[in-house]
């Protein structure tokens, strides 16, 4: 008797903890996935916006290249990507993107006695180390960068981004752009293969590879500097100028954009002019689909809306560069033209 | 040296490597459990089981992950178990020597050793992307997938150790095969059915590969099947990887606790098996 | 006088209907172990052929893994692979020997069970666990103390020297074999303890008799009439460790490349899918690494057929003795 009935509530609990799945009431659950570099600031916004209103936004950071294969699958609602597609791209997936937000990408380094920002670099010594020209940190080079610096004969260990990523595409672009030899033995992609150094997964995995590892340099998105007080480095900039990495160089970088002209939104921000201006600058972009079925999608331009109304607050806290106010209205107009749903226009929404 | 001496002194560096070979195994368990108490206990506090996964910076809990976990897991047994089970009946009761067993028995052990990432990339082609999402119920497929090679192996080495005398004794008694199977071998055999059931609840309760196709992850709280699922091995992987110490903290708490969750089943199933099992096993 | 109960046609009827029900349910469960290995087979197959088709053979010898000019080679993961496995075995095998005779030969009665059931307890430690603590403990301790130490001591020998050169990043090829190592020992020594306990009784006490040592006997005894065991037990050890994913993916370094030393970064398959398969662009690329899941699926196979086919073949000749 009392085997049964402890095995009969056993069975009970069971079943009503798994009714409790089948029976729930779907989530209005918006989902989303990609870029791990503007995560900080989408994870930031959800909480609050889950908050305010009990939707959630379930962003997964995956890697740029995993939310642009996401959205062509339609296994989410919208992708998200560093690296923009570009027009013709766009046109044969049959996708829209648009930029929400604008960061700046970081060199970030592990050398014993070093603090943040007392380090300066160029494009093509960086260029030269993940090339594996450069192999130790009191190279002639660095150095010469560095004269009131005493740097240690310490082995580099590159660290660089194993997924295929927006972050990675923004960085190998800059040095493409400041360094032949790169930009021919490497080139610029999301996803490039690295003839040294070791790879982590994501901006995080970055991060924390190069804080564990002594005589590490990574590159990271700036938020992940920010919240975890890394040690960053300056960089020389496109006028000569040595800049640190926050917020007003990435406005500075971002001020001369046209985005107007940009078809597709497509802009690369790395390498601008401008004495202020921080050379690994770039938006991240959102892709959805022009076309779709999907129920949450007028869910999601609220959220996207709410933030670009809401959220820049908290994107400055995280030193992101909130759009320009002109650039949300513009986006908004993009959506009223460019995106349906069952056939029908899904913005402004009712 | 005689050699009689030059023997002895062997012996005894040998059987002395061997018990330096047991230190240092012990060793490393040692160290593994210490590193995952020190700093496992450090992220336990009450919100780890009262609040969802945080954004980065902000405090929270594992709620949705422990959650999530369970539901799959359980699920994943559900689905699977029964299938072993029934599958290793039919090994043991009706197809013993037939020739089909034997090639059964061997894609069992094939299937029991595929790599899991294997397995979350077949419910990925096959369930997720007809879907159109991840979701939950992928997650608890590939975990059952994982399941049932496990239970068979085990069901079926169970209901072999019940001696033919008793099957033979109720066909004499005019019953069928499934009512002899049913009402005298299942009974028999249950301690050890439960026993293989638990083990493979212990084993994918650490399973992370398969889900990571199929369930995703979810920042937020979802009891809806249809949708991704956190899970705590996911969390674990993200977290522990990223540079945020409320999210490292939170990943040793996670791991902590499915280490223990895992014991737990450990120990239960040895204690069934020595209190209910087989003769042989049972310490009366 | 009780009434004998005596089952009419009716009810003989429908216990047989049961019984064909019940007996289809079972093959059809058996049936279904069949289908997923076929099923996993064919989808592996389907989604790799394009790769398969486009590489052919240079895809197994090929090292370059470039996504952005669509050019995939196996031949860093597979290496990885098995050199990870290698490193993980020969630190294993040793390491489980020693401890299956020490827990059948040398310890204490009263302290088996307990060692034997914490060796155990390793078992149950979820793989993602060994990959964190890999990272976070380990890689420190083998950058810091462990790798500079090898490097000066045998980096500069003539052959081994070229194992053991390079930056001591911590993690990388050794790091993941050491962490395997730690894996499946568990198993390997199970497996072992059981089959030493098999030995019978008479081979041991009439070595005794002739004067043999306690060594002796289980090197030259027992450990023969195991032969068959320690293959099984080594092919399991084995089959775990190429298999492995997230303790390797922690602490493998990421890196398509081969290099001689084993203190570089390197990638295994499962690591490189694990990695990569959310964010692969485009059908080459994810075909790729799915070819590499197929690769990995056939190498476990074979590698359990073989264990198989000695199993019977030792069976046969009366376990090697």
């Amino acid at each position: 008797m009392n085997k049964w009935s402890s095995r009969q509530t056993m069975i009970m609990a069971a079943a009503a903890l798994l009714g409790t799945g089948t029976m729930a009431a779907p989530a209005d659950d918006i989902s989303g996935a990609g870029a791990t570099f503007p995560y900080p600031i989408y994870a930031k916004w959800a909480e609050a916006y889950k908050q305010q209103t009990g939707i959630g936004l379930n962003y997964q950071s995956i890697g740029s290249g995993g939310g642009i294969k996401q959205i062509e699958a339609s296994t989410v609602t919208f992708g998200a990507s560093d690296k923009p597609l570009e027009p013709a791209d766009l046109k044969q997936k049959g996708l829209v993107q648009w930029p929400m937000i604008i960061g700046g990408v970081v060199p970030v380094v592990n050398i014993p006695g070093i603090k943040p920002g007392d380090l300066i670099l160029d494009g093509p010594t960086i260029a030269a180390i993940y090339l594996g020209d450069i192999s130790r940190w009191n190279d002639a080079a660095i150095q010469k960068l560095n004269p009131k610096l005493k740097l240690p004969k310490l082995d580099i260990a590159p660290v660089y981004r194993s997924d295929g990523s927006g972050t990675n595409f923004l960085f190998t672009n800059y040095l493409s752009k400041v360094s032949p030899t790169f930009l021919q033995k490497i080139g610029a992609n999301t996803s490039v293969q690295w003839p040294v150094g070791i790879g982590a997964k994501g901006n995080e995995g970055v991060a924390n590879q190069t804080t564990q590892t002594s005589g590490a340099i990574g590159y990271v998105e700036y938020a992940y500097v920010k919240q975890t007080g890394m040690t960053y480095t300056k960089l020389l900039n496109h006028d000569g100028k040595y800049v640190d990495p926050e917020a007003k160089a990435f406005q500075a970088a971002a001020a001369n954009a046209d985005w107007g002209k940009a078809e597709g939104y497509y802009l690369i921000l790395t390498d601008q002019p401008g004495a202020d201006s921080w050379p690994i600058t770039g938006a991240s972009f959102i892709l959805m689909h022009a076309a779709s079925k999907d129920t949450h999608t007028v869910a999601a331009l609220k959220f996207f809306d709410w933030a670009y109304r809401s959220g820049q607050k908290m994107a400055e806290d995280l030193d992101y560069v909130p759009l320009p106010e002109k650039l949300a209205r513009l986006v908004e107009k993009t959506w009223q033209d460019a995106l349906q749903v069952d056939g029908k226009p899904v913005w402004p929404a009712k | 040296m005689s050699n009689i001496r030059r023997r002895k002194i062997t012996a005894t560096i040998a059987l002395g490597a061997s018990g330096l070979a047991t230190a240092i195994g012990l060793a490393f368990l040692a160290a593994i459990l210490w590193t995952l108490f020190s700093r496992g206990i450090g992220g336990l506090a009450l919100r780890v089981f009262t609040q969802d996964t945080p954004a980065p910076g902000s405090s929270g809990g594992l709620l949705n992950a422990i959650y999530g976990s369970l539901v799959m897991t359980l699920l994943g047994v559900l689905i699977g178990g029964p299938i072993g089970i029934l599958a290793a009946t039919y090994l043991s009761e009706y197809g013993r020597t037939a020739r089909l067993s034997t090639v059964i028995r061997f894609i069992n052990d094939v299937l029991l050793s595929a790599p899991s990432i294997v397995i979350g990339l077949f419910v990925y082609t096959l369930v997720v992307v007809p879907m159109g999402h991840f979701s939950a119920l992928a997650g608890a497929l590939s975990l059952a997938i994982i399941v049932i090679p496990v239970t068979v192996r085990t069901a079926e080495d169970m209901l072999r150790l019940i001696p033919q005398t008793t099957r033979h004794a109720s066909a004499a008694l005019g019953a069928q095969p499934w009512r002899t199977i049913t009402s005298i071998v299942y009974p028999a055999a249950r301690s050890g059915l439960l026993t293989g059931v638990l083990l493979a609840l212990a084993r994918v309760s650490g399973e992370t590969a398969p889900l990571l196709f199929t369930a995703l992850n979810n920042q937020f709280w979802n009891a809806n099947l249809n949708q991704p699922m956190a899970n705590l091995p996911v969390v674990i992987f993200q977290f522990a990887t990223s540079p945020y110490k409320n999210w490292q903290s939170l990943a040793w708490a996670g791991a902590l606790l499915i280490t223990l969750f895992v014991l737990f089943l450990s120990v239960i199933a040895r204690l069934i098996s020595s209190l209910f099992g087989p003769r042989e096993n049972r310490v009366e | 006088m009780a009434a004998i109960t005596i089952p009419y046609q009716p009810q003989l009827r429908r216990e047989a209907r049961v019984e064909w029900a019940f007996r289809g349910l079972t093959v059809a469960s058996a049936a279904l172990v069949l289908l997923l290995l076929a099923g996993v087979l064919a989808a592996l197959c389907v989604g790799g052929w394009p790769a398969l088709k486009t590489f052919r053979f240079g895809f197994l010898t090929h090292e370059v893994w470039n996504p952005v000019t669509d050019q995939f080679g196996a031949l860093a993961p597979l290496y990885g692979t098995v050199i990870t496995s290698l490193i993980a075995m020969l630190i294993a095998v040793p390491l489980a020997f020693g401890i299956a005779v020490f827990l059948t030969e040398t310890c204490p009665l009263w302290l088996r069970a307990p060692i034997a059931s914490c060796i155990e307890l390793l078992a149950a430690v979820p793989s993602i666990v060994f990959g964190i603590w890999g990272l976070f403990v380990l890689a420190p301790i083998l950058q810091h103390s462990v790798q500079p130490w090898l490097i000066d001591t045998l980096g500069d020998l003539p052959w081994v020297g070229k194992l053991f050169r390079g930056p001591p990043y911590g993690i990388g090829l050794l790091t993941a074999g050491f962490v395997l190592a730690i894996m499946v020992l568990p198993f390997i020594t199970s497996v072992m303890r059981e089959v030493f306990l098999a030995t019978p009784r008479s081979l041991k006490e009439a070595a005794y008799g002739l004067g043999a040592t306690q060594w002796e006997v289980i090197w030259d005894v027992v450990l023969p009439n195991s032969r068959a065991g320690i293959i099984g037990g080594m092919m399991l050890g084995l089959g775990r460790a190429l298999g492995e994913t997230m303790a390797v993916t922690f602490v493998v370094g990421n890196a398509h490349r081969i290099s001689t030393s084993l203190l570089a970064p390197g990638t295994t398959i499962s690591a490189s899918i694990a990695n990569e398969f959310t964010e692969a662009v485009g059908t080459l690329y994810t075909s790729s690494l799915i070819a590499l899941g197929l690769l990995l699926f056939v190498l476990t196979f074979i590698i359990i057929a073989a264990a198989r086919l000695l199993l019977m073949r030792m069976e046969r000749r009366g376990a090697g003795v």
